[in-house]
């Protein structure tokens, strides 16, 4: 029926009071609109570098696993089959330890692993003292590289993952206020203009029609005022004969008769 | 969820867990990432011939709901025999990281983040949004 009914829009009744509501809402949507688009321009940017940092991070791990195993090989040769079973053994308490960190990227919070040792000796310091030690301390240096790598390796990846998420609740909450929010409140700002522009059209014609009305009305009462006066004006002539005629005649009463009808007349 | 674990973590510093092959453990250990809690628990598997699929589920289950965890690593090889429980895993933290191992090179193509990495880098270059 009116002009706005387009799309799907909100259910409000069309007065003055809702637009001037629904058009601060409107305001609203786009400023967030705005800046939820900025929001997710960031974050992607910061994306896109994570991963090539991962790519590159994963191609560096390769070659320093294989380093390490290396290593290890050469350990092995040198300190004797069992020394895993050493290595075994002297397991208790983590030297190597991460621990995290946040970083905030556009109000995202990124978990950063970062590796410390535990201060103290680990017994794996004195493991391989009798026989090949220093390649057993080449492997751990090797392998406590590959650690540093492997953690680094990690932030990145949680990184990854987070603002992948991140980046996907951003952009549907972008797509909605731009596809849903935005044209809905449209709609209804429409729609309440055309409504209210109705309104007026009606309260125009109302007034045009009341106006012609009265018009009309006066049109009559000016009309039957002037045959009044000409029905008066007749009498008066025919008085006047009638006077010069028949002198017995009352002349003030016909004559008063006249003229209270006449009062009665212009008072309507 | 991330913060509130975090927080808990940073006072003492969370561990690094292993499920992989006897020399790459040998090597970790070596460096110092071992651990043993109270109850003799350790923070890695060593995965052989004999260890069955299940028990290798079960750990990584196990370490990835462990509070002092925060890096999962875990041998290519042992990540492919339970791929379906890693590709269905999704928090952030503990965070899991398929590592090469001697026997068996590092294959990228494999990798579940890495798979995920390079569908995105395809689909970029292809629309430029797509999420």
């Amino acid at each position: 029926m009116s002009s706005g009914g387009g799309g799907a829009r909100l259910n409000v009744v069309p007065t003055v009071t809702v637009l001037a509501v629904i058009k601060a809402r409107l305001i609203g949507a786009t400023k967030g609109h705005q800046l939820l688009k900025k929001k997710s321009d960031a974050l992607t940017m910061q994306f896109r570098s994570i991963l090539k940092k991962i790519v590159q991070t994963k191609e560096q791990m390769g070659e320093t696993m294989r380093a390490s195993a290396f290593a290890l090989t050469e350990a092995k040769y040198s300190a004797g089959e069992n020394i895993k079973h050493v290595v075994f053994e002297n397991v208790d308490q983590a030297v190597l330890k991460v621990r995290t960190k946040q970083d905030n990227v556009a109000g995202v919070k990124l978990p950063r692993f970062e590796q410390f040792s535990e201060p103290g000796e680990g017994k794996n310091d004195l493991t391989g003292l009798a026989r090949g030690g220093q390649q057993i301390q080449l492997c751990r240096g090797a392998f406590v590289k590959s650690v540093e790598l492997l953690v680094e390796l990690a932030s990145l990846q949680t990184s990854f993952l987070t603002l992948d998420e991140a980046i996907k609740t951003t952009n549907r909450r972008v797509n909605a206020l731009e596809n849903v929010v935005k044209p809905k409140l449209e709609n209804t700002i429409q729609y309440i203009k055309g409504e209210l522009d109705e309104l007026e059209r009606e309260e125009f014609f109302r007034l045009k029609k009341v106006q012609g009305n009265k018009k009309k009305q006066l049109q009559r009462q000016l009309a039957e005022a002037a045959a009044a006066v000409a029905v008066a004006v007749a009498a008066e002539a025919g008085k006047s004969a009638a006077d010069g005629a028949n002198h017995v005649a009352d002349p003030y009463r016909f004559g008063g008769q006249q003229e209270a009808e006449e009062d009665g007349d212009i008072m309507f | 969820m991330a913060a509130a674990a975090a927080g808990g973590r940073s006072e003492e510093g969370a561990l690094i867990a292993m499920i992989a092959d006897e020399d790459t453990i040998t090597g970790f250990l070596l460096a110092g990432v071992g651990h043993k809690d109270f109850r003799r628990k350790t923070n890695f598997l060593v995965v052989d011939s004999k260890t069955s699929t299940r028990t290798i589920e079960d750990t990584f289950k196990e370490f990835t709901s462990r509070e002092d965890i925060a890096i999962v690593l875990i041998s290519q090889f042992v990540a492919n025999m339970i791929r379906f429980a890693i590709d269905s895993y999704r928090k952030p933290v503990p965070a899991i990281l398929e590592i090469p191992s001697k026997e068996h090179p590092y294959d990228p193509s494999q990798d579940s983040i890495l798979s995920r990495v390079k569908h995105l880098f395809q689909a970029d270059t292809g629309s430029a949004v797509r999420f």
